[in-house]
């Protein structure tokens, strides 16, 4: 028997109430009004792998993130960390020793970071609440350390956050969630506000620490290209559901899902192939009103009758009756094989 | 060859602060042909737009071109009266910003807007004037435009949004257009839409388009040509699939190893160390010198000009090095 996944998420849902507020309702005779943010997503992260979420703005991949690490409330469905449940009250105490070993990393470091702390103190905090290490002078080596670890001076602890570049404050989010010694990272698009070629510089030391420590991903972003070099297993969100999970490497060779297809397919060419773009009709449809039955269908070049009627699950990892029912070409991408 | 529509010849645009003055632009030249897209390309800081508001006379006070020419159809614009510029601006060149909402009025229609714009440029009447704007509508890719038009900017999703800002530029038939980022706030699915309608639009219509974007994704589906710009400075120009696939200059050939791709899943990107200098920090010689892995005793003391090598313009001293090493071998 295969071991248990390092991280399991078993239909995990969240709800947001949207409504306006109770006067307006009853002066306007408006409903109250609910957004599916997330909708019914599994998916589990073996130890050491990078799992990625990749979808288009407001798809619900950081509501995703915040619930697995407990930030946000879920709905319903389940989130376990090796072995512990990040919802069972009765588990509460077994959670807070999983707290340490995992931490989040977020788009702008700089809304992370508290600006009236020096650097050194930011990154001893973690150190400090979960006793890693005892005593003042220790715990100024590990600060060391862990900022020449992440390719800055020592020294640089002494300064703010805003005395960095944006990368700079990457590198200072990243020292301080290795500070517990967690093994578990979230990080929620973490080079998107960045340039490219300081998104180059943080992904390779992202990829440099996980070997040297073994660490887990679970690896957000919209950005396709730097998913694939990330990532080991993708899973595609599409208004709050996941409509592909896949190993990386197939996912690019050969997108099942009709979104997968588009996504890729909407990715300028860099490569200069002169591939041939079908283009991508449409926009994503408002959350609060979504399609019935595969919310995709208004843009998909697939749909049917059962399409619009009923949401296909999850089958091997594809939730489309295009793809249950054979109606699709496994043909792989012409331009990506 | 025919004359270029906008040409761009070393211009410079400085800002005056109170501790010192600063040097945004430090000689950028290029030429944009009828029907042409030059893509600008660099890191944030680089440049772009302050290029690109140079060239359609909307830099502001503290900042100013202080250093040379901008021609449209050869006749210079730099240094037009402000209500001069203004008619120019509107009438022959036009822009495209990256939020729609800075160009679109929330309180006004968007048929109002658009057909405002229409009569303040062509001599049309109301009626006539709202039938263009239809059209405009349409040949942007709005559905049921006739409908659309009494519809409020808001009522509209930013990809729509920006072909409504598309149409607007249009409206006056400008000879040259300034898009600045206008894909960067969309999805990926929408940012394809876009990209292949300004590019339609270029060819279509015959307009020298400037395109800015940090995306070099964008720039290699869109322009005929592209500039890499680095603190201020033209590092590399020329056809775009030579620059893109066959980089010369030290710093465009990192950037492009620095770039994920679909195709390529290399171990490690590329990665050029540190970042782009401030204004204020700006170094001697090569402003590239101190991330340039190939940088020598020259490089710090001179800047490098921009020189012709294979079809393109690379400002770097290797390439002159290579001339200056073969002289050296002459004379001994
Ligand atoms: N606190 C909230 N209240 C109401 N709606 C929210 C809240 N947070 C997120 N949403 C909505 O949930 C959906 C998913 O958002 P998000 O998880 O941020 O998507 P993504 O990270 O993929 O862009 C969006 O429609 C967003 O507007
Ligand atoms: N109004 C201003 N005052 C002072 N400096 C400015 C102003 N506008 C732009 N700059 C500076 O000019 C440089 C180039 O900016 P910009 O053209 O906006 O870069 P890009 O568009 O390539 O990201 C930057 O260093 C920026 O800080
Ligand atoms: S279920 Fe139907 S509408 Fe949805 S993606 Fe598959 S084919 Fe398209
Ligand atoms: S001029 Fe010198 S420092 Fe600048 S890019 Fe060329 S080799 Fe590097
Ligand atoms: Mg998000
Ligand atoms: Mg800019």
């Amino acid at each position: 028997m295969s071991p248990r996944p390092y991280v399991e998420v078993t239909d995990l849902r969240k709800t947001f109430d949207v409504s306006k507020p109770w006067l307006n309702r009853v002066i306007e005779r408006s409903p109250r009004q609910f957004l599916k943010a997330v909708d019914g997503v599994s998916f589990d992260i073996k130890k050491g792998e990078t799992f990625a979420l990749v979808g288009e703005s407001g798809s619900g991949k950081s509501t995703v993130a915040k619930m697995v690490v407990g930030l946000l409330g879920a709905s319903g469905g389940e989130v376990t960390i090796d072995g512990v449940s990040m919802m069972d009250p009765n588990q509460r105490a077994q959670r807070a020793q999983l707290r340490r070993r995992m931490q989040m990393i977020f788009q702008d470091p700089y809304a992370s970071l508290n600006p009236r702390w020096r650097v050194d103190r930011i990154i001893a905090e973690p150190i400090r609440a979960f006793n890693v290490v005892e005593g003042e002078a220790n715990i100024v080596a590990r600060v060391g350390e862990l900022l020449t670890l992440v390719g800055l001076h020592p020294d640089d602890g002494r300064k703010f956050p805003h005395e960095f570049s944006g990368g700079q404050r990457q590198r200072v989010a990243i020292a301080r969630a290795l500070a517990s010694n967690s093994d578990f990272i979230v990080c929620d698009e973490p080079t998107s506000a960045l340039d490219v070629s300081v998104q180059a510089q943080i992904l390779n030391l992202m990829r440099d620490l996980q070997q040297k420590f073994g660490l887990t991903y679970l690896f957000i972003s919209h950005n396709l290209a730097v998913v694939r070099h990330m990532a080991t297993r993708i899973g595609v969100m599409y208004l709050g559901r996941l409509v592909e999970v896949s190993d990386s490497k197939e996912m690019f060779a050969r997108p099942r899902h009709p979104y997968t297809r588009m996504l890729l397919d909407a990715v300028p060419d860099l490569a200069m192939s002169g591939r041939q773009r079908i283009p991508v009709a449409g926009e994503i449809p408002n959350p609060i009103n979504p399609p019935t039955g595969c919310t995709f269908h208004p843009r998909c070049p697939l749909a049917n009758e059962r399409c619009r009627a009923e949401a296909p699950a999850a089958i091997d990892g594809v939730a489309c009756h295009a793809v249950a029912e054979g109606r699709i070409s496994a043909a792989p991408q012409p331009a990506l094989a | 060859m025919s004359e270029p529509v906008i040409s761009v010849r070393n211009l410079q645009v400085e800002f005056v602060t109170r501790r010192a003055t600063l040097r945004a632009i430090d000689g950028v030249s290029f030429d944009i042909a009828k029907g042409e897209v030059l893509g600008v390309v660099g890191e944030s800081g680089a440049g772009k737009s302050v290029t690109g508001a140079a060239i359609i006379g909307l830099i502001e006070p503290p900042g100013r071109i202080s250093g040379g020419e901008i021609l449209l159809n050869g006749r210079r614009i730099d240094n037009l009266p402000p209500d001069e510029m203004r008619k120019v601006r509107g009438r022959k060149v036009a822009m495209i910003f990256q939020d729609p909402l800075t160009s679109l009025n929330p309180l006004f229609r968007v048929g109002e807007q658009l057909i405002e714009t229409i009569r303040t440029h062509l001599p049309m009447n109301e009626r006539q004037a709202r039938d263009r704007a239809i059209e405009l509508l349409t040949e942007v890719g709005i559905p049921a435009p006739e409908k659309r038009i009494d519809g409020y900017p808001h009522e509209f999703s930013g990809g729509m949004r920006q072909r409504v800002v598309i149409a607007l530029a249009l409206c006056a038939e400008p000879d040259f257009i300034v898009a600045d980022e206008p894909t960067t706030a969309l999805d990926v699915s929408v940012q394809a839409q876009i990209i292949s309608l300004i590019k339609k639009l270029g060819r279509e219509r015959g307009m020298a388009v400037m395109l800015v974007t940090h995306d070099m994704g964008v720039i290699a589906e869109t322009a005929d040509r592209v500039a890499v710009m680095y603190a201020g400075r033209v590092a590399e120009i020329g056809p775009v699939r030579d620059v893109v696939q066959r980089p010369m200059h030290p710093y465009a050939k990192g950037l492009m190893g620095a770039i994920p791709t679909l195709e390529a899943s290399a171990e490690r990107l590329v990665q050029i160390p540190g970042s782009m200098p401030r204004l204020s920090s700006i170094p001697q010689g090569c402003a590239f010198n101190p991330r340039c892995a190939h940088a020598f005793a020259r490089c710090f003391i001179e800047q490098p000009a921009p020189l012709p090598v294979e079809g393109r313009r690379v400002a770097c001293h290797l390439y002159e090095a290579d001339m200056a090493a073969k002289t050296v071998e002459s004379v001994r």
